[in-house]
């Protein structure tokens, strides 16, 4: 076998399983926030389908696939069935440029454990951030129900607004790794990681992912005792599964992007980079549960003045005295 | 100060949500754990039996006046020897709030409330029950009470037989 073709099935492979993955890994996302989520409310959670009600996901899924497809008589149909794929697939898409290792030697090939490491890697990631707002406001508009409707003006307006500190807070991180390729951010990591060397940034980050992935105190768009459901209210069957597993991938691509550009990616003592990656992602969905059962959600004036008056100038300051002190550190001039 | 004060109470709703995760569910796993309700639970509803056995129920229909949600419903009757008794006697419990006046308004201690609280059907019908499905054999809460022995009828002898006593009217009749 020829090794370009050797390459090109290694890496449809890789697609697959990683694909599989990410999906599965989403699915029991639900799982485990359902649990933890229950354990801090005192409850026992999901414990019916399967051990610990582990097959819970499984049981949802074909749930979903066997309910009516309901559209609104005044949806706008193209966009109405185009929204829910958008909001998934943006999410899914990010995967493609997250490392998850070293490169590793395979049938004689050295084989990268990243589908695709573009050296604008980052802001690919960011771009795919912005683009998940689409499937969100599309959604809630073509919706033509008031509760979408407003639930997508505050999603819209909501995951403008702290994209701005999201982005500031990664601006150090490029500054200092000298690379916007997420494989070279994290080897830039290998002494300290970045989550020590800007806290400020790392926080700031922590905080427009929780309102990027629009979860609690965040979740405006979609707050239930307001809003029914906000922006996917009218949809049903797998085109709201849809959503809820876009929802859970963005967790899980925030986690991601919060690992590679904070916590060293894959780098870490002992255990094997894919595995290291994985605890830390693991590590961030588990503070997105406890922020959610901790805090209640915030009022739609509060949410705009924290990120204009609190979020966005600390974020400013933050990289002008990180590139100052970058540059000073360099020895200056 | 005050916002130091809103960081930290923050920061301790954090520690406590986190403390939480560590104890133990509150969560009673029903159908594999019962809890046994207290003495005093209202739920199902039976009709006991006086300590002779009988019937205690004298269908005053007090009980379906009380009700709130008008679900127990019966026919009066009386026995040859002036003993009043329900012909039938019917609760719909599927309309029943187990609010337990019936049970407070029974002058005859016939009518109780038992803890048994599992009763849910898939077929409202067959939450239906008859006299012959809330009848139970014993006289359940005050089991020495019994309503004919204080008001004697029936017991020494049948209603108007008794030394200075008049034959009941008949309040159908229009005779003087």
């Amino acid at each position: 076998m020829s090794p370009a073709l050797l390459s090109a099935l290694l890496t449809t492979a890789h697609v697959a399983v990683l694909l599989g993955a990410v999906l599965t890994a989403a699915a029991y996302l639900v799982w485990f926030e359902r649990k933890l989520l229950a354990r801090m409310q005192l409850r026992l959670g999901p414990n019916r389908a399967g051990w610990a009600g582990l097959l819970q996901p499984l049981a949802d899924v074909i749930k979903l696939l066997c309910k009516e497809d309901v559209i609104p008589a005044a949806a706008d149909r193209t966009v109405y069935r185009l929204a829910p794929a958008l909001t998934a697939l943006s999410a899914i898409l990010a995967f493609a440029v997250i490392p998850l290792g070293e490169p590793v030697q395979l049938f004689g090939l050295e084989h990268q454990l990243v589908i695709s490491d573009l050296s604008v890697g980052a802001l690919f990631l960011l771009g795919l951030s912005s683009l998940s707002v689409y499937g969100v406001t599309l959604g809630g508009f073509a919706s033509s129900s008031k509760y979408a409707l407003l639930g997508a003006l505050r999603a819209l307006a909501q995951m403008i607004s702290y994209e701005l500190p999201l982005g500031l807070s990664l601006a150090p991180v490029f500054l200092l790794a000298g690379s916007l390729s997420l494989s070279d951010i994290v080897r830039a990591q290998a002494d300290f990681p970045f989550a020590v060397l800007c806290p400020v940034s790392f926080v700031l980050f922590v905080i427009g992912a929780l309102a990027e992935a629009r979860r609690t105190p965040f979740d405006l768009p979609e707050a239930e005792s307001e809003l029914v459901a906000g922006y996917h209210t009218e949809y049903s069957g797998m085109r709201f599964g849809l959503y809820f597993v876009g929802e859970y991938l963005n967790m899980l691509v925030l986690g991601s992007m919060g690992t590679v550009f904070f916590w060293g990616g894959w780098l870490g003592p002992g255990l094997p980079g894919p595995l290291w990656f994985a605890l830390k992602v693991g590590l961030f969905c588990f503070v997105f549960v406890w922020v959610r059962a901790t805090l209640p959600r915030l009022r739609y004036d509060q949410l705009m003045r924290l990120n204009w008056r609190w979020l966005l100038p600390l974020a400013l300051i933050n990289l002008v005295l990180t590139a100052a002190g970058a540059w000073l550190l360099r020895g200056g001039v | 100060m005050k916002l130091w004060r809103s960081i930290r109470g923050t920061l301790d709703a954090f520690w406590i949500t986190l403390r939480t995760l560590f104890r133990r569910p509150a969560t009673i796993a029903w159908p594999e754990k019962r809890r046994a309700p207290a003495e005093r639970f209202r739920a199902r509803i039976v009709l006991t039996r006086d300590p002779q056995g009988k019937e205690r129920c004298v269908a005053c229909y007090l009980c379906s006046a009380a009700c709130p949600v008008s679900c127990i419903s019966m026919q009066s009757a009386e026995a040859p020897d002036g003993r009043r008794y329900a012909a039938w006697f019917r609760i719909n419990f599927a309309r029943c709030i187990f609010c337990g006046l019936c049970a407070e308004a029974c002058p005859t201690r016939a009518i109780q409330m038992t803890p048994d609280y599992e009763m849910c059907r898939r077929d409202p019908l067959s939450l239906l029950y008859e006299k012959e499905d809330l009848l139970i054999d014993g006289p359940g809460k005050d089991p020495h009470y019994d309503f004919y022995r204080h008001a004697g009828i029936g017991v020494a002898a049948p209603r108007g037989t008794l030394p200075g006593e008049r034959p009941p009217e008949d309040p159908g009749s229009l005779l003087p």
